[in-house]
């Protein structure tokens, strides 16, 4: 019976070509629209850490002591806040990071000097994110004690400097001194950079910058803030820092810490160690909110961060938007197309056929046009994802389909001609089969 | 024309009545709210920045080396660039109006308030103003004798003492945040705090100084420029517009000569500036305009569709009519008050929607209102683009023969 509606549907589809033509069109232009919109949501909002992300989580004390009703803490720690936490291990591993631009030179190249960006971060940075290598690995951390002068760069500089080769033991000159690299990325590319975002929510939605690339080169974060003295930057400070860029002394908040936390037990320790910090602190009078203690994991610092630029948003909706008038469009456009065959439909009731079967020959036809317009929709959402690639966005060369989005786009297609179909095939099998005998 | 016949017919084609008119009224408020949106976009771009910007370059060269040769170092690279001819000032900067990376402080008008009353932002830099060639209504700009080095400021606010010689005294800052600290007041001679620390006394006013970064417009102009000396490799140079290349390439192989190893960071004229700055909101408004005009061309071809399916369904009952003595004129102007009518209940109910959306945006993206202009021309618009489109139907509809009343009644 299928292949006998399919047959009749595209007779049907085939006898009238601008009509068909311009249904088919509606749900493309609709089709392509809300994909690509969709396809740049869903990277936007992903996790960049599946599997992991909800067991890493992001401390946060409210070190700044100037009075006031602050409902939030600070979104970065000070320097001994940091290392307070860092040093009690009570997770099951910890991090901090730092990111600053450093001036880089590689001796054996004729290139000239770099500004890459720098992450000063300790050894197990790389096992709690992850971090996939091309060559060698992550420095120890003894290293980390002995404020080794080692290097671990990222997939694009090794291209860059030594032609993708293998760079393991080759010297680079971050500033004034000389590092090992003992490790080299391979493609790494989390979206967004998550273990740097901070201060979301005073960025009105201009968050499109939290999704660049990772930093070119990774330091232990003992060694990085020796080589690069005087150049880190704060994300906020409470009083003036006595010497701008070295911020360890200074009344700034400057640095992330990540924790490890493998189970809720653990999650529930380490919220109560915060809270027991922050009280003793406040004794001591370093703290003056000891209730702003966070423990968000992931995710949830990510949601908090609102990292999803609200372009995209409003893109998002204008586009499902504009996918409701092409549905309403097409509606009315197969209305107009069954009913006016009205009479084939009376012969065909009058010859036998139940009002399921007319129902269901009808939604045939109009899963076709779907189908048709999911391709149509297919080449315009790969042409809609070409031109955000060509924006000027941190999160640009993201932009690409993946499986899932593909077959997400038939289906959307499909259910959309369908649900369009609906109504005028429900109209169509309600024909009155004598009233249309007459006239004919 | 009498409508009454025509509601009548419709009132028998609910259903397609109803989809044309659901698909003019969202396809109104869509258009109406995203013209809107293009039309916010557009005064953003356009935002004035208070500066000479057709005649300035910007040089940013990477911040390295040992701090204390820094001094020394910009009075060479400054002095180099002053000799090129053509450049009529050069200032040593920490940043620059569009230039993304800012310094900003909370201001307090009495130092015992709690919380700041604004954030503004911090221009240092000898003669930055007069460079830049900011516009001065009131007062003055600061003199030689107030400037002071940014490390002497630093050592000595760290060490809290407010009255100290190295630490700067007065300021410079815009009408905008002149209103906004003291409303309807004359700001000349009176003091605001930076922190609860800093008094500085407010010695003129310029018209406008955009900020660095701009994270809410109604604050974009508040700016101050405060008697404090940098040394961090940043330059603005202004020349005549047309020797801006000549300029910019000649003061980039000077400072080459000084020092061979330094990295440029920037070398752009401010037009460039202005561009970067401005890029992703021009390519929201690229896309939002795509997007109005796919809507209505999306809409015109499905009134074009209903209306040629309609014209096929009554060709008899057309053809009755004139061979009951219709004219084709009658018949052209049925079809065209049905659309009107289908139009204006759209329209109207778009009105509605779009009251709704941009209550929505309002709320959720700090838009402002819908300005009531809005509602008429948008009516406007979509009476025509509908009238537009079922003109070929309605002119096939009146070439309907009477002879086709006839056949088969």
């Amino acid at each position: 019976m299928f292949g006998y509606y399919l047959d009749l549907a595209l007779r049907s589809l085939k006898r009238n070509k601008v009509l068909t033509a311009l249904m088919v069109l509606a749900i493309a232009v609709g089709i392509g629209a809300s994909m690509t919109t969709l396809t740049v949501m869903h990277l936007l909002s992903g996790d960049p850490l599946p599997g992991r992300s909800g067991s890493l989580f992001y401390p946060q004390v409210d070190s700044n002591p100037t009075p006031g009703n602050y409902k939030e803490p600070l979104d970065k720690l000070d320097y001994p806040t940091a290392m307070d936490i860092l040093n009690a291990h009570l997770a099951d591993r910890q991090t901090v990071v730092v990111d600053s631009p450093v001036k880089l030179r590689a001796p054996d190249t004729q290139l000239p000097p770099l500004i890459p960006s720098m992450l000063s971060t300790t050894s197990d940075f790389f096992a709690m994110f992850d971090v996939p290598f091309r060559y060698g690995g992550a420095w120890h951390a003894e290293d980390d004690d002995k404020h080794a002068r080692v290097a671990v760069i990222s997939s694009d500089l090794n291209a860059k400097l030594f032609n993708g080769a293998n760079s393991v033991g080759r010297t680079l000159r971050l500033r004034d001194t000389d590092v090992r690299i003992v490790g080299v990325l391979a493609p790494w590319r989390p979206a967004p950079q998550f273990y740097t975002v901070a201060g979301g929510r005073f960025a009105a939605g201009k968050t499109a910058d939290f999704y660049s690339k990772t930093q070119d080169v990774f330091t232990p974060f003992t060694s990085g803030l020796e080589i690069n003295d005087g150049n880190f930057y704060q994300y906020t400070c409470w009083h003036p820092a006595p010497t701008p860029g070295h911020l360890q002394n200074a009344p700034c908040a400057w640095l992330g810490v990540w924790v490890q936390l493998n189970n809720p037990t653990k999650v529930a320790a380490f919220k109560r160690f915060l809270d027991g910090y922050a009280a003793q602190q406040h004794a001591l009078g370093r703290v003056v909110r000891p209730q702003n203690t966070r423990l968000r994991s992931l995710m949830e610092w990510l949601d908090f961060n609102g990292v999803v630029p609200s372009d995209v948003r409003l893109q998002t909706w204008l586009a499902f938007a504009f996918l409701a008038i092409c549905l309403f469009n097409t509606i009315g456009l197969l209305l107009a197309k069954f009913l006016r065959r009205s009479g084939e439909i009376g012969v065909r009731r009058a010859l036998g056929a139940s009002r399921g079967a007319i129902f269901a020959q009808c939604l045939v036809e109009a899963g076709i046009v779907g189908l048709l317009g999911g391709l149509g929709g297919l080449l315009l959402t790969l042409a809609g994802l070409w031109v955000v690639r060509s924006q000027p966005v941190a999160f640009a060369d993201l932009a690409h389909l993946d499986g899932s989005m593909f077959l997400l786009t038939f289906a959307l297609a499909i259910a959309t001609s369908l649900v369009a179909g609906l109504l005028p095939a429900a109209r169509a099998s309600r024909v009155a089969p004598g009233l249309q005998l007459k006239t004919l | 024309m009498d409508i009454l016949p025509i509601l009548s017919t419709l009132r028998r084609h609910k259903i397609t009545a109803l989809l044309v008119i659901l698909e003019i009224a969202l396809t109104c408020a869509i258009v109406c709210n995203a013209v809107f949106l293009i039309s916010q976009r557009i005064d953003r771009i356009h935002m004035p920045s208070g500066i000479a910007e057709h005649e300035l370059l910007h040089i940013e060269l990477a911040n390295i080396g040992a701090k204390a040769d820094e001094k020394a170092r910009t009075a060479a690279d400054m002095a180099a660039i002053r000799q090129i001819p053509g450049v009529t000032a050069v200032a040593a900067v920490e940043q620059v109006p569009f230039g993304n990376s800012s310094n900003n402080s909370g201001i307090k008008i009495d130092p015992k308030q709690n919380k700041s009353t604004l954030n503004a932002t911090n221009y240092f830099g000898e003669n930055v103003a007069e460079t830049l060639g900011v516009q001065l209504v009131a007062g003055r700009f600061l003199q030689s004798d107030e400037y002071v080095d940014l490390e002497d400021a630093i050592k000595a606010f760290a060490a809290g003492e407010s009255n100290s010689k190295a630490l700067p005294h007065s300021v410079v800052i815009t009408q905008a945040m002149a209103e906004r600290l003291w409303p309807g007041q004359q700001a000349l001679g009176k003091q605001l705090y930076m922190g609860s620390e800093l008094p500085l006394t407010v010695v003129g006013l310029m018209k406008t100084l955009v900020r660095p970064s701009i994270w809410d417009d109604s604050a974009a102009q508040y700016s101050m420029v405060i008697p404090i000396r940098v040394n961090s490799g940043q330059y603005v140079i202004r020349t005549a517009p047309q020797d801006r290349d000549r300029v910019l390439k000649t003061a980039l192989e000077k400072l080459k000569l000084i020092n061979p190893n330094r990295v440029v960071l920037k070398k752009r004229t401010w037009d460039e500036v202005r561009e970067k700055f401005f890029q992703n909101d021009r390519a929201m408004t690229g896309l939002l305009v795509g997007v109005c005009i796919a809507l209505l061309v999306v809409t015109a071809l499905g009134i074009v569709g209903l209306g040629s399916f309609w014209v096929a369904q009554r060709r008899r009952q057309i053809g009755v009519r004139r061979a009951l003595g219709a004219t084709r004129r009658h018949i052209l102007h049925y079809f065209q008050t049905e659309n009107f009518l289908l139009a204006t209940i759209g329209i109207a109910i778009g009105m509605v929607l779009a009251y709704g959306i941009n209550l929505f945006l309002m709320t959720h993206y700090e838009l402002p209102r819908l300005p009531a202009i809005y509602f008429p021309v948008g009516a406007v618009l979509l009476w025509l683009i509908g009238q537009a489109a079922v003109l070929g139907p309605a002119m096939r509809a009146a070439a309907v023969p009477p002879v086709v009343a006839t056949r088969s009644v």
